[in-house]
């Protein structure tokens, strides 16, 4: 590894807040809006849907694929920027 | 042509496409046997994995869960989904990079000892087993229905094909088929739903229909929403509304993290992350995998939401001599049974259990003394207060969803050969599983390191064939207690793998002695828990009697809980991990160089 001790820790550390920051919303699309405060969005109609019921059937999942996504395209970035990309 | 000779044609025409591809990819190798040679491409990973991941129970079952108990079903949609993004982004890449072959492998290297690697296998066969009874007993429910013959025979015809492909090919084999089974088993799901939505709802994704206003027979727009008209329905008939719950939400949140957890933590999806080539294809492969999830996923609560509404509109009130020819065909299948309690001919579908139990019936099918005045099949259960006269076992809800819709023949062979899929295609990977357990993990880490590589593919392939044959005694006899067992198996992976993977990743210091302890009391905290509700005192098992009000299905994320706690606090007054452990730690935070790392 041609990489410094410095250099490793650096990446790790921007790693681990990417990642908090996707889980932060991963944790709200679903426990939040389909299971804690369920009760008040289904107070909002949403095309035919009660809202907190649609996030709890269908809008959580989506938001998962989006976040795996992005997630991915963000490490992919740090990769490159600290050199530590495969070929 | 008829409806039997299209369901042989499509399910004969998918096993032999499978059988085929199996032959194509003949594993030659150990590192071929087990992750496919590290080779196979993010997008086929991720049809892969999610043709392994779901299994009867998604493709079969789920859907008329979501029907029957509404709002309460989204734990199963957000918990089978909500895993992915912990494996995308807690451990898919970290595995790939650590570059083994199993699960075991990983405890074993990063916790330097055996006890914590056998402690692993154990759960690992435990919870496969667990799985694939309930495989071979779909395989058997769709076989006994749509191509007439019995249960029994059923299993032992997907034994077969399972034994031909996952036996020879390994995960190579087994990854080319299941993107095959894929593919069959996806249109079989979205193709009935599409004709439905659009007869229902006028539109052609189920995702919009059932968010949609309701069209009538002559395919005018009524202007009501297909959702407020169901909660109405339910509601009219002493059911509480669909599009609310009955559970508690601290029992919601657990059994949704216990579902994510077990997911991430089960090892037959893990293992699907290591047959990519880079770390970067093992988190795009998540993705994949979720993509590939989703379209049935999304789609699962629109067939809930449709089939109840036309359940009930064709059900309920309806003299049993104007039933449509489904219902009587799955009545001989014993999966619904009715009672003609008010002695009106009239079927009534209300809330409540018609009878005790599941339905039992006085003779054979085809025993016309063992029939009421009306040809309904007599049953012994004793009937109950209820005025609901009607059972309807929620299995047989998707399968019966193109009869239901009144679609074409070649819809429900089309059905057929899903179901049989998507059972076969979890059922291989649980198998290849089980044998890698045995054959690399006990027999060549534990019992006999030299064992030559040739030698070891043999044993691996003698494993399959033995887990094969156990799991279709299972098949033919299942012990009446799958259904409980399957909290068993996420609960027990939540307890016991994720924190165990989780912390060997992202917390250097841990050691042995805090991992095993961590994983210790997470598996038997949990298992007893379980143990005592489902068996010792089913009884007891209400809201009342539960540890915080959390219910047997939850449980295992309190176990996960302490798992965490107990190895954290262990592991601080322990001596630290050797320094060569700490390096495979560094090592695997960092994705360059996990080509190298592959080689065994």
């Amino acid at each position: 590894m041609s990489m410094s001790e410095g250099q490793a820790q650096a990446y790790w550390q921007e790693n681990i807040r990417t990642i908090l920051g996707y889980m932060a919303i991963w944790f709200v699309v679903s426990y939040g809006c389909g299971i804690l405060l369920v009760d008040v969005l289904n107070n909002i109609q949403f095309f035919g849907f009660k809202l907190g019921f649609w996030f709890a059937q269908n809008g959580s999942i989506y938001c998962f694929l989006a976040l795996i996504l992005l997630y991915a395209r963000s490490m992919n970035k740090l990769d490159e920027k600290y050199d530590v990309h495969e070929e | 042509m008829d409806v039997q000779i299209l369901t042989y044609l499509f399910v004969g025409a998918s096993f032999a496409l499978y059988i085929g591809i199996a032959i194509w990819a003949r594993a030659g190798s150990t590192k071929e046997f087990y992750v496919a040679g590290g080779g196979v491409p993010a997008s086929a990973n991720g049809m892969a994995t999610a043709a392994d991941w779901m299994s009867a129970a998604s493709f079969i079952s789920m859907a008329g869960i979501i029907a029957y108990v509404g709002f309460d079903a989204s734990v199963y949609l957000m918990g089978w989904t909500g895993g992915y993004v912990l494996l995308a982004m807690l451990l898919a890449p970290y595995l790939r990079k650590f570059g083994k072959f199993t699960v075991p492998d990983f405890v074993g290297d990063r916790y330097y000892s055996n006890v914590a690697r056998t402690v692993a296998v154990i759960c690992v066969i435990f919870v496969s087993f667990t799985y694939v009874a309930g495989q071979m007993r779909g395989v058997g429910i769709v076989f006994s229905r749509f191509l007439e013959v019995d249960i029994n025979t059923g299993v032992v015809i997907g034994m077969a094909i399972v034994f031909v492909y996952s036996v020879l090919g390994g995960m190579k084999g087994i990854t080319y088929t299941q993107v095959a089974q894929y593919c069959v088993l996806i249109s079989a799901y979205l193709v009935p739903v599409f004709f439905l939505s659009f007869q229902m709802t006028g539109h052609v994704l189920p995702q919009t229909g059932f968010g949609a206003t309701m069209l009538d027979a002559a395919g005018n727009d009524t202007g009501v929403y297909l959702l407020d008209r169901l909660d109405g329905l339910v509601q009219e008939l002493g059911f509480s509304a669909y599009t609310e719950g009955q559970k508690s939400t601290i029992d919601m949140f657990f059994i949704t993290a216990a579902l994510m957890c077990g997911t991430a933590g089960l090892p037959h999806v893990i293992v699907r992350f290591f047959t990519v080539p880079r770390v970067r294809d093992a988190r795009t492969s998540a993705g994949w995998a979720l993509f590939f999830i989703a379209l049935l996923y999304t789609t699962a609560p629109a067939i809930g939401a449709f089939v109840r509404v036309k359940l009930i509109d064709t059900v309920h009130e309806t003299a049993y001599k104007d039933m449509p020819q489904w219902f009587y065909n799955w009545e001989n299948s014993g999966l619904i049974g009715w009672v003609d309690k008010n002695g009106d001919g009239k079927v009534q579908f209300t809330a409540g259990a018609p009878f005790k139990g599941k339905p039992t019936f006085q003779g054979e099918n085809d025993d016309e003394s063992a029939r009421g005045t009306h040809g309904e099949r007599l049953l012994t259960n004793e009937a109950t207060e209820s005025t609901n006269e009607v059972y309807i076992d929620r299995d047989i809800i998707v399968l019966a969803t193109p009869e239901i819709g009144q679609l074409p023949g070649w819809v429900v062979a089309l059905v057929a050969a899903g179901g049989v899929a998507a059972a076969l295609s979890t059922a291989a990977g649980l198998l290849l599983v089980i044998s890698a357990a045995i054959s690399h993990d006990l027999i060549k880490k534990t019992i006999n390191p030299n064992i030559t590589e040739k030698g070891e593919l043999l044993a691996a392939r003698m494993a399959a064939a033995v887990a094969i044959m156990i799991a279709g005694y299972f098949g033919i006899n299942p012990p009446g207690f799958v259904a409980q067992v399957v909290a068993f198996a996420f609960g027990l992976a939540a307890a016991s793998f994720f924190p165990v993977i989780i912390m060997g990743i992202f917390y250097k210091r841990m050691n042995k002695e805090g991992a095993i302890a961590g994983m210790l009391t997470g598996l038997i905290f949990t298992f007893a828990y379980i143990v005592y509700f489902k068996f010792v005192n089913p009884a007891a098992n209400t809201a009342d009697n539960w540890l915080l009000g959390i219910s047997p299905e939850g449980i295992g994320t309190l176990g996960m809980i302490l798992n965490f706690v107990v190895a954290y606090a262990v592991s601080t007054v322990t001596p630290e991990p050797p320094a060569d452990v700490q390096e495979i730690v560094e090592n695997i935070r960092i994705p360059r160089g996990a080509g190298a790392a592959v080689d065994h």
